[in-house]
């Protein structure tokens, strides 16, 4: 992605709205960004990652989403421009930083980027994020395409030096994964190795409850200029004309236009898409009311716009009809035809209704643990020894997909880093064992203070940390406790042993899960220490992720296994074990040499699975 | 909207399915039409379905909803068949004939519908479906990898695109490593002459 730095003014390229706003960032002489990722905001930090020699900027993977808030912080006060970028729920996770900095301002522009996921592709809750604007008292923008994102970023810089607050960037999956062509208004800035300047002011800086009683009184002061700075900005326009009103913002804004060019209605209609929603632009609104005597709000998931619309129109004494949420679905994402309907219900006017085509039932194709993954390993040996019998909350990543059948090893979940602090709570609430599950990065993430909480409250838990050297499910970035990056192996920075040790659990213990009969060894000898000595204990099972190693490593397979004519047909690897690569035709079990990844760990449960060496060619 | 033309492409994590959909886009912005694309990712690796979207003329939603598609790319039959709710009659249907049977299949005891069945019913609901072995013309041209090319070529071939041959040959120079150009623009053309054979 080279181009984003060398494309040139009035150049003209097919982008993804992560990688748009990485542009406008770059136009605007960011000098510092930093992130965990998370879909569908993961592309961001990704792209700025591999530029950053090129375009010589501080970049990092931030061990949370609220460590990346406020080491952005920092750059911000002394400064220099920063941007932050993180999924919907990171937000929440960096929601403590995030409301107090608002008070304490910025001093150099400071984007923070929140990709909401209506319809919940990849993410626990479809919670819309513009609330947090509203209850932070910062400026908030919408893009509703690749294009938008790029010249809103620009926009948000610019507003949040304006007002020195941090400015909200809020897109949802269909702009952060969208692809559109996006022209450059001009080049990227000739950025300078960030050399800032802090200048002490604990009056202003230091939020102890004398100084943050000012600073609230000075946010909102900001906040009345901020309201006056939304009523005019040029990122809310009215298009069409008539007596009809819409309301929409971000990509609802084009299903929109869409369906009124399908309902013939388009020009006839008045179309008023926002752009800045935070402060609302009341000033605005209360104009465009005054225009029309009908007016449907169109947005997705909660009724943020349609409740500030009404109360501008009581406060206006509007006497026009206002709907929104009575016939736009509050769950999941819009589209066309549900926009469409909506429209044409509101406005009685005739919707041509499509046939459309009836899926018959077909199998389903649910993602699954990859051939060959450790974690598969890993839960076959603790279900062996545990049963289904004990408690298994689990955390957030690739291994979450232990739920399905038939290994089913999850039974909680809520957000990154529950698994252990649950547990915990599990451990004194009822009898049963309980064993949790944590992804190395997401332990770094937010696993530490719930070990830490565990061990001093004599939780009574075994954890297993479930250590792939990778943050897998998002793209293979790094966290502190790598030995492989993308770019090659490395020395672990903060190894797992160390933290986990520094905790003084009961025991912990460090397994290859692809070495079966040792690992269920190990499983066993905690499972009676459990009994006999209630505390904390820790395995860390540890074997990298196969595709990353693959691509790091460039190792060649020297293995495959079949089945051979000793099967009885007895099913266990189906049933226990459950590699996607295991084929079961006419009673028998046959391994797809394609998917098979040499693993090994099936031969090792069942005495009829072979090796066989590959030729070296 | 006449100009318009929507293409919903489908198939399974590792097919390359992305990468398809953007060449297309990209050759669209080459040749100055208005474009935009949808992707959803995330769990592409790990063996699910993997949908993309390309809108080419006057259309803003990048996003195509059910009945909305003019072109299906279906990498894979059952996804093929499972896409259906997006394709109208009219609609030009271009399948890869050979299967990847999902685990539910293969270990579930489900059941993966005959092949042919599964060409009848995608052909009684849209006559323009063409189902064929794409895999082979890939494996032809030297790579089985290149099957998304290929599946490319053969609706370029078809003239469903408004894009010219040159201009995919110049996006597949800027889109794939220089060792992988020349086995990709030959699997481009071996599905472009298969593509204009079945609009004969």
């Amino acid at each position: 992605m080279r181009e984003l730095i060398t494309a040139g003014k009035g150049e003209r390229l097919f982008l993804l709205g992560n990688e748009a706003i990485v542009r406008g960032a770059l136009e605007s002489s960011v000098a510092f960004v930093s992130a965990y990722p998370g879909t569908p905001s993961s592309e961001i930090i990704d792209t700025f990652y591999e530029l950053r020699k090129e375009a010589g900027l501080r970049v990092e993977y931030a061990v949370n989403e609220k460590v990346s808030v406020e080491t952005a912080a920092a750059a911000a006060i002394s400064g220099i421009r920063s941007l932050v970028a993180m999924k919907h729920v990171g937000l929440n996770v960096a929601a403590d930083a995030f409301m107090t900095l608002a008070y304490v301002g910025v001093r150099a522009g400071m984007v923070i980027v929140s990709a909401d996921d209506p319809s919940l592709h990849s993410s626990q809750n479809e919670q819309d994020n513009r609330f947090y604007a509203r209850m932070a008292l910062v400026p908030l923008l919408e893009p509703a395409t690749p294009q938008e994102a790029y010249s809103m970023t620009k926009a948000a810089f610019k507003l949040s030096e304006k007002f020195s607050v941090p400015c909200l960037l809020r897109t949802t999956t269909r702009v952060s994964h969208a692809r559109g062509v996006v022209m450059f208004e001009s080049k990227p800035a000739e950025i300078k190795p960030a050399t800032g300047l802090f200048e002490k002011d604990p009056m202003k800086y230091v939020v102890v409850p004398m100084v943050g009683r000012q600073l609230r009184l000075k946010l909102l002061d900001k906040w009345k200029a901020m309201e006056e700075e939304s009523s005019g900005s040029e990122l809310n326009f009215v298009e069409g004309d008539g007596s009809w009103g819409i309301v929409t913002s971000g990509v609802s804004y084009l299903y929109v236009l869409d369906a009124l060019e399908e309902l013939e209605l388009i020009g006839k209609v008045k179309v008023a898409k926002l752009g800045m929603t935070s402060p609302f632009p009341s000033g605005f609104i209360g104009g465009f009311l005054e225009e029309i005597n009908k007016l449907l709000v169109v947005e997705e998931l909660e009724p943020y716009i349609e409740e500030h619309v009404r109360g501008v129109a009581h406060e206006v004494g509007w006497k026009g009809v206002v709907c929104g949420k009575d016939v736009i679905p509050r769950a999941f994402e819009l589209n066309v035809p549900i926009v469409k309907r909506a429209i044409a219900r509101f406005f009685d006017v005739n919707v041509g209704e499509k046939k459309i085509f009836a899926v018959p039932e077909l199998p389903a194709r649910p993602p699954n643990l990859c051939p060959g993954c450790p974690h598969r390993a890993t839960y076959y040996s603790v279900k062996k020894v545990f049963g289904d019998d004990a408690i298994y909350p689990t955390d957030i990543g690739c291994y979450t997909l232990g739920l399905l059948p038939p290994l089913k090893m999850a039974d909680f979940l809520i957000c990154m880093g529950s698994s252990v602090s649950t547990a915990g709570g599990f451990s004194v609430v009822q009898d049963k064992p309980v064993v949790a599950f944590i992804g190395d990065s997401t332990f770094f993430h937010a696993g530490i203070p719930g070990l830490i909480n565990a061990v001093a409250n004599d939780h009574r838990i075994l954890l297993v940390v479930l250590d792939n050297s990778t943050t897998a499910m998002t793209g293979h970035q790094p966290h502190p406790g790598v030995s492989m990056t993308k770019e090659g192996r490395c020395e672990p920075k903060v190894p797992l042993e160390n933290v986990i040790g520094a905790c003084r659990v009961k025991k912990l213990e460090v397994v290859n899960p692809l070495n079966v009969r040792r690992a269920i060894k190990t499983f066993e000898v905690l499972r009676q220490e459990l009994i006999d000595e209630p505390g904390v204990y820790v395995v860390v099972s540890r074997s990298p992720c196969p595709l990353l190693e693959r691509r790091v490593t460039r190792k060649k397979q020297m293995v495959y296994f079949v089945v051979d004519d000793s099967c009885d047909g007895c099913g266990r690897c189906i049933d226990e074990l459950a590699c996607p690569a295991f084929v079961r035709e006419d009673g028998l079990v046959s391994i797809n040499r394609l998917l098979c990844i040499g693993c090994t760990v099936c031969a090792q449960i069942c005495d009829s699975i072979k090796p066989v060496k590959i030729k070296k060619k | 909207m006449d100009d318009m033309v929507r293409v919903f492409c489908v198939g399974v994590g590792g097919q390359g399915v992305l990468l398809a959909s953007r060449l297309i886009g990209e050759t669209a912005l080459l040749e100055g039409l208005r474009v935009s694309m949808s992707e959803v990712h995330g769990m592409a690796q790990r063996g699910g379905v993997v949908e993309t979207s390309v809108v080419l003329g006057k259309r803003y939603s990048p996003v195509l909803s059910d009945g909305e598609a003019d072109i299906m790319l279906a990498f894979e039959p059952l996804e093929a068949l499972r896409g259906i709710s997006r394709c109208h009659s009219e609609s030009v249907i271009v399948v890869n004939s050979v299967p990847i049977p999902p685990f539910t299949v293969t270990q579930g005891g489900q059941v993966y519908p005959e092949i042919e069945e599964i060409e009848k019913h995608l052909k009684d609901l849209v006559s323009k479906t063409f189902m064929l072995d794409a895999l082979r013309l890939a494996r032809d041209a030297g790579s089985e990898r290149s099957l998304n090319v290929v599946m490319v070529g053969i609706v370029a071939g078809m003239g469903c695109l408004p894009l010219k041959k040159d201009s995919f040959f110049q996006t597949i120079k800027k889109l794939l490593p220089p060792n992988l150009v020349e086995v990709n623009i030959k699997s481009f053309d071996l599905g472009y002459v298969v593509g204009r054979e079945l609009t004969r």
